[in-house]
């Protein structure tokens, strides 16, 4: 028997170093996204200083383009950035589990129509379909959101069938077919708990996935439109500036990868749990 | 093996007509339509009319998708709205500079992943192999963009070695070409090499366990060549799988990195088209993009049956 591994544990398992880290940069991302108006010293669209005025103590990172303190404007968009990604995230895995999971019970020709649909949309890089589509709708909040997690939602569709395939065969899912359930009874009381595992480690994954599409988008300038914040944009602002040596691009692209490695740690280490399975050292 | 492959390329031309179908219906399922878009506050009926004769968008879309699609066969993607110029004369420069690039960078990329990939399968768990494990998981969640200013920041702009924007024209020569490129193509290495090294590293290695290998290595025969001679053929599946996606995603960080560098490519004009409601070009660009995914997946499979002899007899 090796000695009982110590350290801090969530849901009765080991938190890895790589995992604490993970859970770190996501919790001050968080923060940073509730608390912006309280924790940002000026308005993101305030002009309180000179362009690209250096970093001082009353403007902690500098000034942009036009005369805003980059700190709140970093702040304000983590908000945006990251409240997008879960809103997309979120709504691809409603439409995705449902399809999914209705796939895998319903069978027959609704599988094989769900399948094949996925399978074209997938034929495809999704950002080239995203262009396409954005081209004609334009670039408002709502058209976004709902292009990307129609496009995200193809690969929780998958997912979830496989996972609701195995499942379906189940006994107690059987019984519950045999008793007269409906399809929604079905989804969400005998296949979601027994699959919340792997889905869980998934939303991760997808979150990530969806914040750096939205942020490409943004940096492409085909996101989120001004004058509202939000990373991608804010490197697309900045970016000229590479040229004089100021370092304003690097905060909002540093933060957006550092907020996608956080997310894969932790995505990491929920995968590893899985595979683990329960126990003393798991 | 014959009727195999005969299966492959079938599935695959009937996912480029499906992906066509599926750009067309893109900018056809719309509330509203392209006419309205583009008019915006002076839809007036009359405008709409006119407008929409302007456009065939009176016609019904069947028709209308049998058109374009029947014309991009023959090489005619119709005309820009923007510049009312033929698509394919904006199109034929900018597409030769794309593959230019994306050529170049898997020129460089490919044989470097492979390479580090059995280096580290050869050094696993050393120190080598922790470092460049780590150092590919950092270049995966990291954007392309980061990566590419990154570059510029310190290679172009303090140590003042490349050129920061890759001005390509048509005049510009060959070699200069290489040069003005050169960091728009390191970007696109740094963002691809990852998946495909950690890809070989973990096909040699599940190869590396099978009872063949260890017979090679009772035999005496010093690791570098079971892992080279030995593991690697049999790992070669997977790994052509794996850079041909690559290299299918290179087209699309194309997209990406041909903006931070100004590189007058087809994923600029694409974003340029589409800030500008330019349905055509979209369209045109779009397929481009699709069919080069779609043909390099196709060409993945195709060459991982070759590679594989378990594959040529199916049961």
């Amino acid at each position: 028997m090796s000695p009982r591994p110590f350290g801090p544990r969530l849901f009765g398992h080991r938190v890895t170093i790589p995992a604490m880290l993970g859970l770190a940069i996501i919790a001050i991302n968080l923060i940073a996204a509730l608390g912006a108006p309280w924790l940002s010293p000026f308005d993101q669209a305030d002009v309180v200083c000179d362009a690209w005025d250096d970093p001082s103590a009353e403007h902690l990172l500098g000034c942009d383009n036009l005369g805003r303190d980059l700190l709140s404007r970093l702040l304000f968009g983590a908000r945006m950035s990251i409240g997008l990604s879960l809103l997309i995230t979120s709504l691809s895995f409603t439409i995705g589990i449902i399809t999914g999971f209705t796939a895998a019970i319903a069978k027959g020709w609704v599988d094989a129509a769900l399948s094949r649909a996925v399978d074209l949309l997938l034929s495809m890089p999704s950002l080239i379909f995203a262009f396409v589509v954005l081209s004609v709708l334009g670039t408002e909040i709502p058209v976004l959101v709902i292009t990307l997690a129609c496009l995200d939602s193809t690969r929780v569709f998958r997912l979830s069938r496989a996972l609701a395939m195995n499942i379906v065969a189940l006994e107690y899912v059987e019984v519950a077919k045999l008793r007269g359930e409906g399809l929604w009874w079905i989804i969400t009381r005998e296949v979601l708990p027994a699959a919340r595992a792997p889905l869980i480690a998934e939303y991760g994954l997808r979150f990530s996935f969806a914040f750096l599409f939205v942020a490409a988008l943004s940096f492409l300038g085909l996101g989120i439109q001004p004058p509202d914040a939000d990373w991608g944009s804010m490197v697309r602002d900045y970016r000229d500036m590479i040229n004089l040596g100021i370092t304003a691009p690097f905060w909002p692209a540093g933060a957006i990868a550092v907020l996608t490695i956080g997310v894969n740690f932790v995505v990491d280490w929920l995968l590893a749990i899985q595979s683990r399975g329960h126990g003393e050292n798991a | 093996m014959g009727k195999l492959i005969a299966q492959r390329l079938a599935l695959g031309f009937l996912t480029l007509f499906g992906a066509s179908v599926m750009i067309f219906a893109g900018t056809e399922l719309l509330p509203g339509d392209l006419a309205s878009a583009l008019l915006q506050n002076n839809a007036t009926e009359e405008n709409l009319a006119v407008m929409r004769k302007e456009l065939g968008l009176d016609r019904p879309a069947p028709v209308r998708y049998v058109e374009w699609f029947g014309g991009a066969l023959k090489g005619d993607l119709g005309k820009s709205l923007a510049t009312e110029r033929p698509v394919v004369a904006d199109l034929a420069p900018r597409l030769r500079n794309t593959i230019f690039l994306a050529i170049y960078a898997a020129v460089v990329a490919v044989p470097f992943a492979i390479g580090l990939g059995l280096l580290a399968a050869v050094f696993q768990g050393s120190i080598f192999d922790r470092g460049v494990n780590m150092a590919t998981l950092m270049t995966i969640s990291i954007p392309e963009y980061l990566v590419g200013y990154l570059l510029m920041k310190y290679i172009s702009v303090q140590l003042g070695w490349l050129p920061t924007l890759a001005n390509v024209t048509e005049q510009t020569p060959l070699g200069e070409r290489f040069y003005l490129s050169l960091l728009p193509m390191l970007t696109l290495v740094l963002v691809t090499i990852a998946h495909m090294m950690r890809m070989t590293r973990a096909s040699v290695l599940a190869i590396m366990a099978s009872p063949y290998i260890e017979m090679a290595f009772l035999k005496g025969i010093p690791k570098w060549i079971v892992v080279v001679r030995h593991a690697f053929p049999n790992a070669l599946a997977p790994v052509i799988s794996v850079v041909a996606l690559n290299l299918a995603y290179l087209i699309v960080g194309v997209v990406v990195v041909e903006s931070v560098f100004v590189y007058p490519g087809l994923g600029q004009l694409m974003v340029d088209a589409v800030s500008k409601h330019d349905v055509p070009v979209v369209q045109a660009c779009g397929l481009l993009f699709a069919s080069a995914f779609i043909v390099l997946n196709m060409l993945a499979d195709i060459a991982a049956i070759l590679a594989n002899p378990r594959l040529r007899h199916p049961r």
